[in-house]
């Protein structure tokens, strides 16, 4: 549909602009007025803060990149260069270290968010399933990340990483070959994984605005999973959202403050410091802490091919999640028994992640493979089964009425009728 | 429900905990730092006394080649001291107008001389043995700055029963207990200028202050910012939080 959008900015630039290209009505209505649920809890916060931290990521990462030197004879000396000559390169490449976690952190939780409030339900399957390519791509582009210090645990990571794929019959050690550029982790292998690390943000970046996009055509969920039935269900998202949403970005700002300044290699393995060396292997190859407990179900599977899938399997199942649960009810809160075996699940997670920093001995050995067989069983069996046999609790008539406790109430902070309210 | 749930994982996670104790290795021993905590930074005449344990004793077999003698202006060193320093030791200089090689004093903007040209040649002349580089020795060993200080201190008489190979060296603190490097220090292998007593476990704090402020030498920076960010947030935190309680008054 051609012709000229109809403003009704005042000022006569920015009308002019809006008019031919409507971006200050797009803005207003996706981020001004956009009614989201009022009855959000600080759990819906980490998706900002996801944003931010991707923002940051790719801000230090271009002025690292600036100073980073990607052949194996010079990256170790191009770092430490980074680290003592270049001004405040310390705090640059120390935000950058950090925010990696920072941005696992805040991607668990959100996800962890989504699966307590069963955000993924009807209409937003293919809005988690997007969330799910994000969470791979985060994986692949911390992983080339971590390779480029070229320390012992980057070198050494990346071989036994790049290695699983020789576990695909036939194909696999054409394919391991064809990854490394060469007959081992060397440096065409890290060239490229450095040129990949600087594209997949982009690509992420990508991801996230469909996600976005997809958000705001279905809505947000909220806390209490029923649909907003109205304008008294419902806040602009700003000054409301924006404001509640920096609170959580300054106290998440906070918390990585305090690694980046106080605390700044207490995430990282010590053997990092060491030049990479692929004459010595280190005693213990760990990868980092956001991929241990995916470290342990690899190792659970006493055959290789079968470890590398069920690796594979247990983010992609994530797919299939919205289908897997069976309940038409979405917030865990008027789930009685989910609401107690999703932390279950977690603590599965948990020591999963345990297992995986440990050598595969003993206990170790056992627990593993408990919690990979129940990782898989929450979501094959336990989640297609309780939705049919649980019996959920009334679910209130509006948001309004279980916020206030009664009816809808006229408010001033009630959103003008507009958009898709 | 909760309680049982609660219960089941603090048990779990404690059980999980246990037998990550069983070390023969004793505890690292910490003679207390100056650069520990949220104020910590460095003792600064410790460093120069740990440069000086390092150029007199440990250069001889390690090389430290992240590091630069102007460097050690950040540790109080005069412009003066440092060229003195530098100029005491002989470097390569690149090639003449011949192309042959040159040697000459160093210049403070050159790299620590290592006192091998390469990992080979110190193989060779140390009986197999590869001293590692130790630009950043206290970040990259489990135990940090007190495994510095534990292997320093830790050279003792074997356990009984405990049979020591030629060219090693009995170490508690170091993982296996049998190392190739002799004790380094001994009481007044090194003559301090401030007329400190050169005891072995003062030059082991001495050198390891020096090592960690080479491993760290952005630390004091790092947390003097640190403080003022924090406190900045903090104050952001409370002006958003007021803020919000004013934008949502009429909501609730």
């Amino acid at each position: 549909m051609a012709g000229l959008h109809e403003s009704d900015y005042k000022n006569p630039v920015v009308n002019w602009i809006d008019t031919r290209l409507p971006i200050f009505s797009v803005l207003h209505k996706e981020y001004g007025a956009f009614p989201t649920p009022k009855n959000f809890n600080y759990f819906w916060n980490f998706g900002a803060m996801a944003v931010v931290t991707l923002v940051v990521m790719m801000a230090t990462g271009v002025l690292l990149a600036m100073q980073y030197q990607p052949n194996t004879a010079l990256a170790f000396d191009s770092v430490q260069h980074i680290m003592r000559d270049v001004n405040y390169g310390w705090l640059i490449r120390y935000i950058h270290q950090n925010g990696a976690s920072m941005f696992f952190i805040v991607t668990y939780i959100h996800i962890l968010r989504g699966m307590y409030y069963g955000s993924y339900k009807k209409p937003r399957e293919l809005l988690w399933m997007l969330g799910v390519v994000i969470l791979l791509v985060l994986m692949a582009t911390a992983f080339m990340g971590y390779v480029l210090p070229w320390g012992q645990m980057s070198y050494w990571g990346a071989t036994v990483i790049t290695n699983l794929f020789s576990a695909f019959p036939v194909i696999g050690h054409g394919m391991v070959t064809w990854l490394w550029g060469g007959f081992s982790v060397d440096n065409p292998t890290l060239n490229r994984f450095f040129a990949l690390h600087y594209l997949l943000p982009f690509i992420l970046l990508g991801v996230v605005f469909l996600h976005v996009l997809a958000l705001h055509i279905t809505g947000s969920n909220n806390p209490l999973g029923i649909d907003p039935k109205g304008p008294q269900d419902t806040v602009p998202f700003h000054p409301y959202y924006t404001i509640k949403d920096s609170i959580g970005l300054c106290v998440f700002l906070i918390f990585w403050s305090a690694f980046v300044f106080f605390a700044p290699n207490v995430l990282a393995d010590p053997n990092n410091f060491i030049p990479a060396n692929p004459l010595q292997t280190p005693p213990d190859i760990v990868p980092e802490w956001y991929f241990l407990p995916f470290y342990a179900m690899l190792r659970s599977v006493p055959n290789k091919l079968g470890g590398v899938c069920i690796m594979f399997f247990s983010i992609l199942v994530l797919f299939f999640l919205p289908w897997l649960d069976t309940s038409k009810v979405r917030s865990a809160r008027f789930r009685p028994i989910f609401r107690q075996i999703i932390w279950v699940w977690v603590a599965a997670c948990v020591v999963l992640g345990i297992v995986g920093a440990h050598p595969p001995e003993g206990i170790w050995v056992v627990l593993g493979r408990v919690c990979t067989l129940y990782y898989f069983l929450h979501f094959l069996v336990i989640m297609p089964l309780l939705g049919k046999l649980e019996r959920p609790l009334p679910l209130p008539e509006s948001i309004s009425r279980a916020v206030t406790g009664a009816g809808p109430m006229p408010s001033a902070a009630v959103a003008k009728p507009m958009g898709k309210a | 429900m909760r309680a049982v749930r609660i219960a089941v994982l603090g048990a779990l996670l404690g059980f999980l905990a246990a037998p990550a104790m069983a070390q023969e290795t004793p505890p690292l021993p910490n003679p207390g730092w100056s650069f520990s905590g949220i104020f910590g930074s460095y003792d600064v005449a410790a460093a120069q006394r740990g440069f000086w344990v390092y150029f007199k004793v440990c250069s001889t077999c390690h090389s430290m080649k992240e590091m630069h003698y102007r460097d050690l202006a950040d540790i109080g060193l005069s412009e003066g001291q440092i060229k003195a320093i530098a100029a005491s030791v002989t470097v390569p200089q690149g090639i003449n107008d011949q192309g042959e090689p040159v040697t000459g004093p160093a210049r403070p903007a050159d790299e620590f001389k290592a006192p091998f040209p390469n990992d080979a040649a110190a193989r060779a002349a140390l009986g197999g043995a590869l001293p590692p580089d130790l630009s950043l020795i206290t970040n990259a060993r489990e135990g940090h700055a007190d495994y510095v200080y534990g292997i320093l201190t830790g050279f003792t008489q074997p356990p009984k029963g405990v049979e020591v190979p030629a060219g090693k060296y009995y170490n508690e603190y170091f993982p296996g207990h049998l190392i190739a490097m002799p004790p380094p220090l001994s009481e007044g292998a090194v003559e301090y200028a401030d007329g400190t007593k050169a005891t072995v476990p003062q030059m082991a704090h001495d050198v390891t202050t020096f090592l960690e402020w080479a491993a760290n030498p952005e630390l004091v920076q790092r947390k003097q910012i640190g403080v003022r960010v924090i406190l900045f947030l903090l104050l952001m935190t409370g002006l958003t939080y007021a803020g919000k309680r004013k934008v949502w008054a009429d909501v609730h």
